[in-house]
């Protein structure tokens, strides 16, 4: 499993480069061929050796949430915007590194003594917030830092037991988990497609579909699961502990149906526990990819993940095993369902 | 027409599950097809082969519904929209799964009164006595539509789902009218058009045609303190400008048209602000299709209760029938 290397590398969407670096070095010498497209989209086929094999794809996106500096103010502090889709809420006082040298830098937050009764009641515009580097002036700052360097969170992985913290497990944890496949054999011309630029609309997954027109793709991803306790009993997100999500419809897609039942069947028949995505939250790659050309059948399994979108997630390692486990079980003959 | 508009109409569609949709149409125009081919998305082709240009004639099977999202301790079933569901046309409906379930939508008590409650204070009571009752019955995941049976109002007909399953009669009826055609015709019965035209977008790149046409529905303006438009149920086929989507080809817009005087079909141009078609998409297929869509004025688009005029739709079929006619260079 890589998801530690994975998850401390920089990669918000449109600076995959590292991610995509690590990717290869391990891919290399073990996929019958490796290449990249145009927007950095990065394809590893691996050939069952059998004639009118089915071609599956399998997605996971490189990049991460994040921000890009956008302005220097004259005191030196700079301006940022999101990069995907980020809260507030998660950023005031949080630790980031910036640029390709990785300064370090504090999005600004001010310390309780200070702040007033009203400020309290509600978090600041996202463009009023501005990371301090501690620079004292413009000048000083621009030594170091220029518009369109991108910021991402200053997060080390930490494993205890069988819990991992970490950033960006949207969606490191589905580009280890389709490196974990390597070296499986199944009955199909596998196409391993990590891609670029999800957060921002699933734009690399646009051309990777068009490119590889596989018969079936799954995306795999991580996903929301509950952040907080339900106080009311009217819906439910995934939980920790119970297994990969299966998406029915989200906003992007309406999955295959002949895919889905497939993934249910072998979780049954296998004992792994799966549950349900609620549906109409968020898109995946899949949304895009099931467009191409005439038509992919696609669906999408996730590994559940608390607190997405933000400095650190939360998640189980049983769910990363029991979602690999799925996969490969699904995979051993899903040819008879495409 | 009309035992297949009442036939199509109650038939159960919503979007990704237009199986049943799509067997009763594959009966119909079998004996009339020269192909009937169904793709990955689930879209039925239906080719009547001809020696011309290929036009694509494209109506969606699916209508908007329910999915449920949750079951609570009680066995109430919580849900979310399938395509365009306004809270507004849905408290104390009956709802139907596709096995048959019937269901009633119910709301959280109101603080006020005068406000229609969202989706998410809105419930379908499907009569379970526990949770556990109701996942015997229904799972999460699983979808719904209205339940409602087509009336014949004699001039008029009124049902659910007549968006856009009048579409799809309109494509059959001209099927059937068509003997001889001069162009290559594929009849396209569409998937998932509620979602996101998504079934448009697939099938248009696999049929690359020359011009096409998107049979729909569209609102009108002609109820009590109605919307701001000179659309009307019984004026004729609204043939359309432009929507929030897309500007229709002003090539086959304006010989829409001219057909339309030339054989003195009834027609009414529509412009809409809001709401879109398949032509959206159609049209940005590749490099470019140009593209017309024809709607059949409706009222109470997305309820229950969608009505409209079996003249227009009788216009409607003749000017698709006229249009296929046509040759081009």
């Amino acid at each position: 499993m890589e998801l530690e290397n994975l998850s401390n590398l920089p990669g918000v969407s449109g600076n995959e480069q590292r991610v995509r670096d690590f990717i290869y070095k391990k891919l290399k010498g073990k996929a019958k061929h490796i290449e990249t497209d145009a927007m950095g989209n990065l394809y590893a086929y691996f050939s069952s050796g059998r004639k009118n094999a089915k071609k599956v794809m399998l997605a996971a996106h490189m990049d991460e949430v994040g921000l890009m500096i956008t302005g220097i103010d004259s005191s030196g502090e700079l301006r940022f915007h999101p990069v995907g889709g980020i809260s507030t809420s998660v950023l005031l006082a949080k630790p980031v590194r910036i640029g390709n040298e990785g300064i370090p830098g504090v999005i600004e937050s001010k310390a309780i003594h200070l702040l007033k009764e009203e400020e309290l009641k509600q978090y600041p515009r996202i463009e009023q917030l501005r990371i301090d580097a501690g620079f004292s002036s413009k000048e000083e700052a621009e030594k170091k830092v220029k518009l369109g360097d991108y910021a991402y969170f200053d997060t080390t992985f930490k494993r205890e037991g069988d819990r991992f913290i970490g950033k960006a497990f949207d969606d490191r944890v589905g580009c280890s988990l389709l490196l974990d496949l390597i070296g499986e054999k199944f009955p199909l011309d596998l196409v391993l497609t990590f891609t670029v630029q999800e957060e921002v609309g699933l734009r690399g997954a646009r051309v990777a579909g068009y490119k590889i027109f596989p018969d079936a793709a799954i995306a795999v991803e991580g996903t929301a699961a509950g952040d907080f306790p339900i106080e009311k009993d009217t819906g439910a997100f995934p939980e920790l502990k119970k297994g990969p999500v299966l998406t029915v419809m989200d906003r992007s897609i309406i999955v295959d149906k002949k895919l889905f039942n497939h993934f249910v069947k072998t979780a049954e028949r296998e004992k792994i526990p799966y549950q349900f995505k609620r549906p109409n939250i968020g898109g995946t790659d899949a949304g895009r990819i099931h467009l191409s050309k005439t038509g992919v059948p696609s669906m999408v399994i996730a590994v559940p993940i608390r607190y997405i979108h933000a400095p650190a997630g939360i998640m189980r390692g049983i769910d990363y095993r029991n979602t690999l486990k799925l996969l490969k079980e699904a995979l051993k003959n899903i040819e008879e369902v495409i | 027409m009309k035992d297949l508009i009442k036939k199509l109409s109650e038939a159960f569609g919503p979007s990704g599950n237009e199986d049943e949709v799509r067997n009763i149409i594959k009966k119909e125009v079998k004996p009339y097809a020269d192909s009937v081919k169904v793709d990955k998305l689930g879209n039925l082709i239906v080719r009547k082969k001809g020696k011309g240009k290929k036009l694509m004639f494209a109506a969606h099977m699916d209508e908007i519904g329910f999915i449920v999202s949750y079951i609570d301790k009680k066995g109430f079933l919580r849900f979310s929209n399938v395509g365009g569901l306004f809270p507004i046309n849905l408290l104390h409906q009956r709802v139907m799964f596709k096995n048959g379930l019937v269901g009633v939508v119910g709301e959280e008590k109101r603080k006020d009164l005068k406000a229609v409650s969202p989706l998410d204070k809105l419930y379908i009571d499907i009569g379970a006595k526990s949770k556990e009752d109701a996942e015997k019955k229904v799972g999460v995941g699983e979808m719904a539509v209205f339940s409602r049976e087509f009336r014949d109002l004699c001039d008029r007909v009124v049902g659910k789902a007549m968006d856009d399953r009048i579409g799809c009669v309109v494509l059959i009826e001209a099927l059937k009218r068509i003997k001889n055609p001069v162009n290559d015709l594929y009849f396209v019965f569409t998937v998932q058009e509620e979602v996101g035209l998504r079934g448009a977008r697939t099938s248009a790149f696999g049929i690359e045609p020359d011009y096409a046409i998107a049979v729909d529905v569209t609102g009108t303006g002609d109820t009590p303190e109605g919307w701001k438009s000179p659309l009307a149920l019984g004026k004729g086929v609204a043939i359309k400008v432009k929507d929030r989507g897309m500007i229709a080809s002003a090539y086959v817009r304006d010989r829409l048209v001219s057909i339309a005087k030339k054989k003195k079909i009834p027609y009414q141009l529509e412009v809409l602000e809001g709401g879109t078609t398949d032509g959206m998409v159609i049209e940005i297929t590749k490099s470019g299709v140009p593209t017309g869509v024809l709607s059949v004025p409706t009222r109470y688009i997305h309820s229950p209760s969608e009505l409209l005029d079996m003249g227009d739709v009788e216009a409607t079929v003749k000017l698709l029938v006229e249009f296929s006619k046509e040759r081009f260079n």
